[in-house]
């Protein structure tokens, strides 16, 4: 049989899935041995029990200074300025993106403008927000949201547009007013993709975010690896961005799995990733 | 019910072009209450266009179209009823869901949404209609996991739901099996019977036009122009009355079968 018809068991398929991360800590650990083999106190490629045990110390320990559990603090800040961020991001995408995408006008009005906007390189306007709303949280949070916000907009947007104009007419010669094809149409056709503009949004989100936190801030996930760089800490920067993307990897299938769970007829007709 | 004398549907001299391009020209047509009319012709002679044109989807570049001696609104309303080739219903709901919507959007016009007792008894409503387009065991799935011609019974239901004077079909049976499309007939003609309204419907499918009807029209190009095929638009070019009774085929010009042996 051609290799393209050959799909493999649900077991094969996790073992395969299973393959390159394991290859890639088995090629770590190797690299990591040799090196220390040369010279024990290396910094470069630490032992991956010295990483557990530092990763350990930052869960565990109190910090000597704050008193605080460095990891936990860390996580906490990071999750909620994200979440603050892409919780303004979404509101904006439904309302401006429902709007721009039903009513012509309104497209007319905002589409060039957005798509003007969403081309200044976000991180460019960092100092500016730095300057307007101070070096707290509000900088941050403005940053995650002028850097996902245009995009999710004009992907809201564009999933509007792509209901079949024969549904809106349909629904027209049902007796359906504007209002009422937004909250019994467009919203619950939309609500799925943009979920799928979320989870698209979330990369670029922990892009800002890190680079907010390593610019000016005192906790945080990116704060952290960017202070202990400074002591080539690599037993903790590496569990960090491990850390950072196991949490954004649960973010992204959870809301996968509200997808396929809230919006069962959209999964349907095919597989998504 | 129409006055005495005042035709359902009236089409008065109606033309349409894209840009430059004549689409149709010169239709037209007086069409009473009660007819089933067919229409057919070859690709792009602007049929669909005419009927996007009875649903106030698209507007006429010349030329009007009169329901019970009004102009048509602007924009598509609730009596004018259409089932297209797809798309015809919402991915998103039930069956029964899809069938009770118009009501819902009636009777709770900020959302559209009916709760508890209300939905409750809006379901029990449709109950005899499902039996009747055999959905009744398929209430609860979404439109994905129904066959195609499972989707086009419940798009013809569905957009019955208003009560349209007139009812406009685009090649409703186009995707669906020759062995679907006899049941399909039979429905569509017994809600016809039932519903005294009127109906236009496209069809690439000259038996079909022929079965369902009680008018044929046809429309083609009757001026052509070699170097600019697309100089002159199509226009009605035969419009036969059909009566049920008969035994055998029609007689049908010799030209119209060309036509119609063109069309794909």
């Amino acid at each position: 049989m051609r290799i393209i018809n050959r799909t493999p068991s649900r077991r094969t398929a996790f073992l395969l899935g299973f393959l390159p991360f394991a290859a890639t800590v088995l090629v770590y650990a190797v690299a990591s041995h040799y090196r220390r083999l040369d010279n024990p106190a290396d910094k470069l490629l630490p032992s991956l029990d010295s990483m557990a045990a530092a990763f350990w110390r930052m869960a565990t320990v109190p910090d000597r200074r704050s008193g605080d559990l460095l990891l936990w603090v860390d996580t906490v800040d990071s999750l909620w300025r994200l979440g603050m961020g892409m919780t303004v991001s979404t509101t904006l995408a439904l309302v401006l993106g429902i709007a721009i995408g039903f009513i012509p006008h309104i497209r007319s009005a905002l589409a060039p403008y957005l798509a003007t906007f969403s081309l200044i390189p976000p991180i460019t306007i960092l100092p500016i927000l730095f300057i307007t709303f101070g070096l707290g949280e509000a900088s941050k949070i403005a940053l995650i949201v002028v850097g996902t916000a245009p995009v999710m907009i004009r992907a809201t947007a564009q999933a509007v547009l792509d209901i079949p104009r024969e549904m809106i007419i349909k629904a027209e010669t049902l007796g359906a007013s504007v209002w009422q094809m937004v909250t019994r149409l467009v919203l619950p056709q939309i609500l799925p993709r943009l979920i799928t503009a979320l989870r698209l949004g979330l990369v670029p989100a922990w892009i800002f975010l890190i680079s907010a936190e390593a610019i000016a801030s005192t906790t945080g996930l990116g704060y952290r690896i960017f202070l202990v760089r400074r002591y080539l800490a690599m037993d903790i920067i590496l569990p960090y961005v491990v850390w950072i993307t196991l949490l954004a990897f649960v973010l992204d299938r959870l809301l996968l799995l509200l997808s396929r769970r809230a919006f069962r007829w959209h999964h349907l007709e095919g597989e998504a990733l | 019910m129409t006055s005495a004398g005042t035709p359902r549907v009236a089409v008065k001299n109606l033309s349409k072009s894209y840009g430059e391009a004549p689409i149709l020209e010169r239709v037209n047509l007086d069409i009473d209450a009660g007819c089933f009319c067919t229409i057919v012709g070859a690709s792009g002679c602007g049929k669909s266009t005419f009927l996007r044109m009875l649903l106030s989807q698209e507007r006429p570049t010349q030329g009007d179209i009169l329901l019970d001696g009004q102009s048509l609104p602007d924009e598509p309303t609730p009596d004018r009823g259409i089932v297209f080739q797809k798309y015809s219903v919402f991915p998103h709901l039930t069956v029964w869901e899809n069938l009770i919507l118009a009501r819902e959007l009636e009777q709770a016009s900020l959302t559209g949404r009916l709760f508890g007792r209300a939905r409750k008894s809006a379901r029990e409503s449709i109950d005899g209609l499902l039996d009747r387009i055999g959905l009744k065991a398929a209430a609860d799935r979404y439109p994905a996991q129904l066959s195609g011609g499972m989707q086009q019974r419940l798009a013809i239901a569905q957009a019955l739901s208003k009560q349209p004077q007139v009812l406009l079909l685009d090649e409703p049976f186009g995707a669906l099996d020759p062995g679907i499309r006899v049941d399909m007939h039979d429905l569509l003609l017994s809600l016809w019977h039932e519903e005294n309204m009127t109906i236009f419907m496209v069809t690439h499918d000259i038996h079909e036009a022929f079965k369902l009807g009680t008018r044929l029209l046809v429309f083609d190009k009757i001026r052509h122009d070699p170097q600019a095929p697309e100089a002159y638009g199509a226009t009605v070019t035969y419009d036969l009355p059909l009566s049920h009774d008969k035994t055998g085929g029609p007689e049908l010009p010799g030209d119209v079968i060309e036509i119609l042996r063109t069309a794909p």
